[in-house]
């Protein structure tokens, strides 16, 4: 006898404090539910992916300079060309390598610096998590642009490596903040205590116990550390503190508005890259959403999809008699 | 168009005129699959009287207790049935069809509710007499502002907490205090009648037993009468007039309480009623002795699912 | 076959409001013994100590002051005295919800602690002592509920879980931390047999931690009533009920609802 049709009749307003994952079966880690969200966001993540990974490879020279000027789409240049004759198609494949690049790095960091700060820090409690609070505390207040302003003017030609890391450093503090909290709750929880009480060494109590609750909240922070290193590389970029000799999606729009694209109408050269940077950054967040929906299961039954079911087994359900309706 | 019709209620089975019937109502989750959790549930509240409602989670009491008072949310659904509300002033209102203004009249001044983990319904950031004054201002716009204070530590001591806590916030008061707030709160505009689910399950036996004292004197002076939904059936023993005994969305006994506990009369009642050890006296085969098995009276059923 | 005894034993927690901190005694010199195959209740309203207790018997927090002796002997320091402890004092927990991994499989649950109390067991045989628990708490077959995860089971059904959880490493004390108050009225009492029948045949002595003086009095053959820290009355199940010699234990009493009085006092 499950617990799923009681758990229902105590929704009107009663919490019961199952917490369990959804219908993941017998697999390990549970997946988002399949819905229209994670369908078109992963879907559009994935085609960006393969842009990056592959259109450097068919495009043509993205740094080929040539007499043209700055030419609007055509069948040899499907993007048209930038002020010196540059591929803008070519350009985009290849910035879309070099952001996405930033963004896989910083994302790495962030859950390296934010997992081992903000979990390991919390479960050993005592004076290891006052410290690591500090300098998570620390790193927050900092602010980040300046800093980041200041080292950039100490190193004249960065690097793609070096904006990541620089803006790794800057972002990880506030997801080691939402992890700590999360893991104290978790480490009081009566299964961590019940694994301490068999006996398990607690290295493997944080491993095996502790850290598969906390996969949908590290899966969720690390890809708002994604979204938030490719908007402020951009961001970057456009003040000229960016990667300026790599190309990336900041750069191209920082040198199509030292190309005064916009006041000549250039469409075609600011145009895609600030798309792909808007739809990049919609597509992981509707990623986002659908993580969200495996932390808070209550989410789940409110989409307006899930009303319209009600509404269509209510129409089929109650025939013979008078359904009045209830307002909400 | 008003839902109030004139009626002289007939009296229900305890010799009180009846302030609430209840005649089968139907209430389904209307999720993929549904979920039937209230089926043909026919009850008579009587004036003044208390009513326990008995049972285990999931046979739909919560669920009942929110349909009567109209506070079910999709996908929840009333599909049958009526409940009509028979008012002191001797008119009657069918609580089902009533909309809008009416309703929000009828909703806490007619009837109010107590909920379950009611102690965390208060809001943990306003002081108590903030809240207890909202409830006055929304309902009493005619009151003024002294009036409301005044009756706000009126309330307060009628629960029999001091009237000097009406600064304090909630995270200051005992659980005790703040299920003592919260049916102030709910006793606050007069009800005649009262749905308590689970008042006192959180709290301490010692505590549970002052509060039910408090529900039962300010029941003899007030007159209001009392839903009290719990599982606690030895508790329901105690204090309730009659008690009705819910399974799977259908209520399988209804007798008066001492009746009910003397001669229980369905499968489910006897089930339930073994489930409670007696505390002082002796119950079929329960004493244990040294390192003897405990045997099960008869018709207590080993759970195998 | 294990004698678990509390010597003195004082808790104390330090509040911090600010720069100043107040200590709170939780425990206030708490003393008994758990004997194999006897059962001890320790009664108590929240906020008097008894989870604290319980905690210190778990090793899950240390007593400020006083001992913890097992078999007469004092816990020495150290991972091997540890484990050693923990093979023969185990818990039931209270919540059956919380008290069980979602991520991780019945089987897992169960496998762990049999792998690390009995360190030389192969895969075969491991898994044939898991199996042979689930059977012991009336889960069968076995074998399916071992695949399961802790959400597919009702709330009774992990509890047996917790309880098969708690008899792998083959203990000689028993903690039971409130093991019923969380579940459904009819099913109560199924998993207080269980326990009875367990003891029974292992020689347990448990701890039955709660606040319900029915069930207290049925299954235990002593209880102790806790108040505030401390142990204000002990002795044998029926002495402490039917003739209670403390006031806060009378008021424990006449709190309690019991139908049976109004049944007298009516008739």
């Amino acid at each position: 006898m499950s617990i799923t049709s009681s758990e229902i009749v105590d929704a009107a307003g009663v919490d019961t404090a199952a917490g369990a994952p959804p219908p993941g079966g017998g697999r390990r880690i549970p997946l988002p539910p399949l819905t229209p969200k994670l369908v078109v966001g992963s879907g559009l993540v994935a085609a960006f992916v393969l842009f990056g990974l592959l259109g450097p490879l068919v495009v043509q020279d993205p740094s080929a300079v040539n007499s043209i000027g700055m030419t609007p789409p055509s069948a040899e240049h499907l993007l048209g060309t930038t002020q010196t004759g540059q591929d803008v198609l070519a350009q985009l494949a290849y910035a879309t390598r070099g952001s996405l690049l930033i963004g896989a790095i910083v994302g790495v960091l962030t859950l390296v610096l934010s997992a081992f700060f903000g979990v390991v820090g919390a479960y050993a409690g005592g004076l290891t998590d006052e410290a690591f609070s500090l300098l998570s505390n620390v790193m927050l207040v900092i602010p980040g642009l300046p800093l980041v302003i200041v080292i950039s003017s100490y190193v004249p030609d960065k690097s793609i490596l070096l904006v990541a890391f620089v803006l790794a450093i800057t972002g990880w503090a506030g997801s080691a903040r939402v992890l700590r909290g999360f893991t104290l709750s978790v480490r009081g929880r009566d299964y961590v205590l019940a694994a301490r009480v068999a006996g398990e060494r607690p290295w493997r109590v944080l491993v095996v116990e502790i850290l598969p609750n906390l996969i949908p909240l590290l899966a969720s922070q690390v890809v708002m550390a994604v979204i938030f290193a490719i908007l402020g590389e951009a961001g970057l970029s456009f003040l000229g503190l960016g990667a300026t000799g790599s190309f990336t999606w900041g750069t191209m729009l920082y040198y199509a508005q030292n190309g005064l694209a916009l006041r000549l109408g250039a469409w075609w050269w600011f145009v895609p890259p600030g798309l792909a940077i808007a739809v990049f950054g919609a597509a992981l967040s509707l990623v986002n959403y659908s993580i969200d929906e495996i932390i808070n299961p209550k989410l789940r039954s409110q989409t307006r999809s899930e009303r319209k079911g009600w509404r269509r087994s209510a129409r089929t359900a109650a025939v013979a008699t008078d359904p009045t309706e209830v307002a909400a | 168009m008003s839902a109030a019709t004139q009626t002289s209620p007939a009296p229900t089975g305890t010799g009180r005129p009846p302030v609430l019937s209840i005649r089968d109502l139907s209430i389904t989750y209307q999720t993929a699959t549904p979920v039937h959790a209230v089926r043909d549930v026919s009850l008579e509240l009587g004036r003044g009287e208390v009513l326990g409602l008995a049972g285990e989670s999931g046979c739909g009491k919560s669920t009942l207790a929110y349909g009567v008072t109209r506070l079910l949310k999709p996908p929840a659904e009333v599909t049958s049935g009526t409940v009509e509300f028979h008012s002191r002033e001797g008119y009657a209102l069918d609580v089902m069809r009533m909309d809008g203004e009416e309703l929000r009249q009828f909703r806490w001044s007619k009837i109010s509710m107590v909920f379950q983990g009611a102690m965390n319904s208060l809001n943990p950031v306003k002081k108590v007499r903030d809240q207890l004054d909202d409830v006055l201002s929304t309902h009493r716009p005619d009151m003024s502002k002294a009036q409301r204070r005044t009756l706000c530590g009126e309330l307060l001591e009628r629960v029999g907490v001091d009237r000097n806590r009406l600064t304090a916030y909630p995270h200051e008061l005992s659980g005790g205090m703040r299920q003592r707030v919260m049916i102030a709160m709910a006793m606050a505009l007069d009800p005649q009648v009262m749905i308590m689910d689970e008042p006192t399950t959180a709290l301490d036996v010692v505590v549970q037993r002052e509060i039910l004292q408090e529900i039962s004197r300010l029941r003899d002076e007030l007159g209001f009468a009392v839903m009290f939904i719990t599982h606690d059936l030895p508790l329901l023993l105690e204090i309730s007039d009659r008690i009705a005994v819910m399974r799977e969305g259908r209520v399988v006994e209804l007798a008066d309480a001492l009746t009910l506990y003397t001669n229980p009369q369905h499968e489910y009642t006897r089930t339930l009623l073994s489930s409670f050890p007696s505390l002082t006296g002796e119950r079929g085969g329960f004493v244990r002795h040294g390192s003897r098995a405990v045997r099960p009276a008869a018709g207590v059923e080993e759970e195998t699912a | 076959m294990t004698t678990l005894e509390v010597r003195d034993v004082v808790k104390e927690y330090r509040l911090r409001s600010g720069f100043r901190s107040t200590v709170l005694r939780a425990v206030d010199g708490v003393s008994f013994r758990l004997e194999p195959g006897r059962t001890t209740a320790l009664v108590g309203q929240s906020g008097s100590g008894k989870s604290t207790v319980a905690k210190m018997l778990m090793h899950l927090e240390r007593p400020t002051t006083g001992e913890i002796l097992v078999d007469g002997a004092r816990v020495r320091r150290g991972r091997r005295a540890e484990v050693a402890y923990r093979r023969r004092v185990q818990m039931v927990f209270q919540d059956p919800f919380g008290s069980l991994n979602p991520y991780h499989s019945i089987g897992h649950h169960l496998e762990r602690p049999v792998r690390l109390h009995h360190p030389g067991l192969g895969d075969a045989e491991v898994r044939e002592r898991v199996l042979g628990l689930l059977r012991r708490v009336r889960l069968d077959p076995a074998e399916a509920y071992a695949q399961r995860r802790p959400h597919e089971l009702s709330g009774g059904q992990r509890q047996r879980v917790a309880i098969a959880r708690a008899l792998a490493p083959e203990p000689g004390i028993l903690v039971a931390d409130e093991p019923v108050s969380m579940l459904d009225v009819s099913i109560r009492l199924g998993v207080l047999n269980l326990l009875a029948s367990l003891q029974e045949e292992d020689d347990l002595g448990v701890l039955y931690i709660t606040h319900d003086l029915a069930t207290a009095r049925h299954f235990s053959d002593e209880i102790l009533v806790m108040h505030q820290g401390r142990i204000v009355e002990g002795g044998p199940a029926d002495d402490v009920i039917l003739r209670p010699q403390h006031d806060y234990t009378k008021t424990l009493r006449a709190a309690s609802p019991d139908p049976d009085r109004r049944l007298a006092e009516l008739s």
